[in-house]
């Protein structure tokens, strides 16, 4: 009799998700674009963690700000300069930081929320659900996202909540298309029909062992649907249909174009607000490509 | 191919379309529930003028009802009335239309040339300084707000240096008609072109060079090399028409995103398309004019996607019913 | 002068950030016109390699030394030009039938004209209806030119590849595991139809597997890799049925010959893997995993040594060996 009980099969699970786990940490740790990638991403959010510490919120408010002088370069006013209204460019990338980030990660997990339910469902029950479930993502991955967006957001209202909602509810088909076809082969793998066998009933198939699996696509896809969804709030913002109270980057891009920075030649007032765009939507896609390339399941299927 | 083949996609063509004429109609007719309110927030209308107006706009008749006269208007191409201007909507896209056809046509053929040489470029120099520096560049493009480039264009060739106008499709003050108007065009076109190109050749270079990567390493290369074939032929004749077909598969999707695109170039370049009529029309919101959008917008792409299908079809046996 | 004449050929393969990988080790092969031999192995043996190695069709950076006389000709030393005028006129290589082993968006019949139309030296011989009889050739209907190669069956594919290969009358040709992929009954028809069309053509075979016992029909010689080196060869049927090297042995007996009760009682595998070619064995290569082992075997550099009329062995059992077990 041995002195010490054997592990439970769900501590061995777990042991081995843990190891599972350093392993992908220890691969990423050795892909320099990666790298790269989440250095930027944690400088970014402890940025805007950090607003209240580095800029004064009253900055933003261009009542508080009578006294500047509107335009100023960087070399005049620092370290940004001021915009058409003497606010003062760094304390509103600073803070346009803030939504941005929200807005991108928040509107990213509902797009893949509802792209996970319906993609899990409409690969795993396949048939005639599963055919509608398609067919109706389908439709909306031709309807072009911008026009459909700028529809909903005309109709719904400017606030931060609907831009997150609208965002939301247009990005899910490609993730949806993505899972059901990984569930659909997932479905037809050995030890799906063995569990059956077993007994096994279709949630506890759905969740033990479909969930489990999908979910580093799932990851991979998030990591890679963030940069478009910040694009596409910059882009609301810019054509006016972001929270007129809210700053953000593209709402500083909008108030450059509607103010006359491009005729006025104030670039420091529209350069950083893209730039942070770029740099950010830059550091999500390259994390997400390290991702995809350590979690592709065809390159575990070969190595299988 | 087939008839049945081509006739199949045709059909799911116009399925779609008629799913987006449904679907904009419950768009806009439940989820604003009182047109008339929200178009004259700010006015006090009497009941009278309430009821007349409701008349008017046909919202007195029942939901199914409505449904059906959207159907027949939409069938006969009447698309309602601009808020804005009064015109008939209809009219209005027949007037901006071409503006946008042309900057969209010309850049979304550009991104996907240049996208598709940028990337066989990297794939075949793969591993050097050019593919690091090839990827790079299509990585920041991507990420990129396609506007942000477009003001950064603007400020700096235009305003700055002065070699682009500012904005519009002509210079007011010219005579010149027909032909003539041609090259002031170009010029007033080329930053607007410019942007849209730069903002989507990005995509086209990274699926290329990943799908050429793979191609390389497939096993009737080498037997084409065994046959005796040059290197050059052995590309050109049996790996790119191979790597070829994800880029195929990306066009259309791409031209969705370059023709959304337009929408805020148009604003910042004052290009008098579509693109810019959209923007006017959410100051408003001129909503007919914006239903008229979102209806032009997706049946464009849908054509699009059908061309790039069938072509897919065509270069790509295997998914076609044998 | 002989048809083939391969002398000390040795393959390294340099991938990029990794040591160097020795797959072949030095081969010998002589082959005349008409003559046919057959080379068994395990995967990573070397045998892929050595093929590739004949008409130069591995990786750039891929190290390759050795005489590869082709009709006194040395393929290795053949500037680009004549080296593909050479390939598949001299030289035809069929490949194994996998899915991806012809283009998939061309039609077998614009694939197999294109090898006769780059070779054609007049416009006779650019016909497009040689296709025709060549499909014919090996038992396929002429107007499956037209099927795309993802329309065929796997044997039907791997006939597609023959007739491929015989497009521009080569004399010698090589087969890289012609019917690996098949199953048994496909397997005999495409054997059959090689053992035809070598005698109705005179063409000189070399035929690459790893099922031993395929070879035995089709081929007069039989030669054995191992480790990247020949380590047996001799006439088909006495290297099949009665192998003077234990790996020679090994390999017969793991293919059983259905309805043969021997196989039935008796089954044997063999134990072990083929070596990594970057830490091949010291002295026989095949010491670790051989049954009939000796003390002096890790420490005897063997070679090729008499074992029997025309036939050698690489083993200090054989007759030939100086060294006495």
């Amino acid at each position: 009799m041995s002195a010490v009980a054997a592990p439970s099969a769900r501590r061995i699970a777990w042991i081995r998700r843990r190891r599972a786990l350093s392993r992908a940490w220890g691969q990423f740790r050795h892909h320099t674009p990666g790298m790269i990638g989440l250095g930027i991403l944690v400088a970014a959010v402890l940025m805007a963690i950090a607003a209240p510490l580095l800029a004064d919120e009253a900055g933003l408010r261009a009542i508080n700000v009578t006294h500047n002088p509107t335009f100023a370069n960087p070399s005049e006013f620092g370290p940004l300069g001021t915009d058409s209204l003497g606010r003062d460019v760094m304390t509103q990338f600073i803070w346009g930081a803030r939504t941005s980030l929200l807005v991108g990660l928040a509107a990213t997990i509902l797009a893949i929320l509802i792209g996970s339910i319906v993609g899990i469902t409409a690969g795993f029950y396949g048939g005639k659900i599963g055919g509608v479930l398609m067919r109706i993502t389908e439709w909306f991955l031709v309807i072009p996202f911008l026009p459909l967006a700028i529809v909903l957001a005309a109709i719904l209202g400017p606030s931060v909540k609907n831009i997150i909602l609208v965002i939301g509810i247009t990005s899910w088909p490609s993730t949806a298309r993505l899972i059901a076809a990984q569930v659909l082969t997932l479905r037809e793998r050995d030890y799906v029909d063995r569990s059956r066998a077993l007994g096994a009933s279709n949630w506890h198939l759905m969740t033990r062992h479909i969930v489990p699996n999908v979910s580093p696509l799932i990851l991979a896809n998030t990591t890679l649907t963030v940069p478009i969804v910040i694009l596409s709030e910059a882009t609301l913002s810019f054509l006016g249909l972001g929270d007129p109270t809210n700053p953000s980057w593209g709402k500083m891009l909008d108030d450059a174009f509607e103010t006359g920075a491009v005729t006025a030649e104030a670039w420091w007032v529209f350069i950083p607000p893209g730039l942070g765009i770029l740099l950010v939507a830059l550091a999500f896609t390259l994390c997400g490509t390290a991702l995809e390339e350590i979690l592709d399941p065809r390159l575990r299927d070969r190595n299988k | 191919m087939s008839a049945r083949f081509i006739g199949g996609k045709v059909l799911g063509s116009l399925a779609t379309l008629l799913f987006v004429v449904c679907f904009n109609f419950f768009l806009f007719r439940v989820v604003e529930t009182d047109p008339v309110a929200s178009l004259y927030r700010g006015h006090n209308l009497t009941q009278t003028q309430r009821a007349k107006l409701t008349e008017e706009f046909g919202l007195d008749k029942s939901k199914g009802a409505q449904f059906v006269s959207y159907l027949k208007e939409t069938a006969t191409l009447n698309l309602g009335r601009s808020y804005t201007t009064n015109q008939p909507v209809w009219q209005e896209i027949k007037d901006k239309a071409g503006a946008t056809i042309a900057l969209v046509g010309i850049s979304a053929v550009l991104s996907a040339v240049f996208g598709i040489m940028l990337g066989i470029a990297a794939a075949w120099r793969r591993r050097t300084k050019a593919d690091y520096s090839i990827t790079a560049f299509t990585m920041a493009t991507y990420s990129m707000p396609e506007f942000w480039l477009g003001m950064i264009l603007l400020t700096f060739f235009a305003v700055v240096l002065g070699w682009f106008p500012v904005g519009g499709i002509e210079d007011p003050s010219s005579t010149a008609t027909g032909l003539a108007k041609l090259p002031d065009q170009a010029r007033h076109m080329f930053l607007p072109a410019l942007t849209l190109t730069l903002a989507y050749l990005g995509e086209y270079a990274i699926v290329m060079r990943s799908s050429l990567l793979e191609t390389m390493r497939e096993d009737y290369l080498v037997l084409a090399r065994a046959k005796g074939l040059r290197d050059v032929l052995v590309r050109n004749r049996h790996a790119v028409p191979n790597a070829l077909l994800p880029v195929v598969a990306l066009l259309a999707i791409n031209f969705g995103f370059v023709l959304s695109g337009a929408i805020a170039i148009e604003a910042i370049f004052s290009w008098p398309g579509l693109g810019l009529a959209t923007y006017e029309a959410l100051k408003g919101p001129d909503l007919p004019m914006l239903q008229g959008m979102f209806l032009v917008f997706s049946a464009s792409v849908i054509f699009f996607n059908l061309v790039a299908d069938l072509l897919y079809g065509y270069l790509d046996p295997r998914v076609r019913p044998t | 002068m002989s048809l083939l004449e391969v002398s000390d050929l040795r393959v390294t393969y340099n991938a990029a950030s990794q040591a160097p990988i020795p797959a072949v080790r030095g081969i010998d092969v002589t082959l005349d016109v008409g003559e046919t031999l057959g080379i068994a192995g395990e995967s990573g043996c070397g045998k892929s390699s050595m093929a590739g190695a004949l008409l130069r069709l591995l990786p750039k950076g891929t190290e390759v030394t050795g005489d590869v006389l082709l009709d006194g000709e040395d393929v290795l030393e053949m500037k680009p030009g004549r080296l593909r005028a050479v390939r598949w006129t001299e030289l035809a290589i069929v490949f194994q039938g996998a899915l991806h082993t012809l283009n998939p968006v061309q039609r077998v019949g614009d694939q197999i004209y294109e090898a006769i139309k780059l070779h054609a030296k007049s416009a006779s011989d650019d016909d497009p209806k040689r296709v025709a009889d060549l499909l014919e050739l090996v038992g396929l209907p002429a107007r499956r030119s037209r099927a795309y190669p993802h329309e065929l069956s796997g044997g039907q594919r791997q006939r597609v590849l023959i007739g491929l290969a015989l497009a521009c009358d080569p004399r010698l040709l090589i087969a890289d595991e012609p019917t690996t992929a098949l199953d048994v009954m496909v397997q005999a028809q495409v054997l059959r139809l090689l053992a035809e069309l070598q005698r109705e053509l005179g063409l000189a075979i070399i035929f690459i597997t790893h099922d031993l016992s395929t070879l035995v029909n089709v081929c007069r010689r039989i030669a054995v890799m191992y480790a990247g080196r020949i380590v047996e060869h001799g006439p088909n049927d006495k290297v099949f049925a009665d192998g003077a090297h234990p790996y020679t042995r090994a390999l017969s007996a793991a293919f059983p010959v259905i309805g043969e009760a021997e196989f039935r009682m008796n089954p044997s595998g063999l134990s072990g893997d083929p070596p990594d070619p970057r830490h091949v064995p010291s002295g026989c290569p095949f010491h670790p995993r051989c049954a009939v082992v000796t003390d002096v075997c890790p420490h005897t550099e063997v070679e090729l040594w008499p074992a029997g009329p025309s036939r050698e062995a690489a083993c200090v059992h054989v007759s030939g060996a100086p060294v006495r077990a």
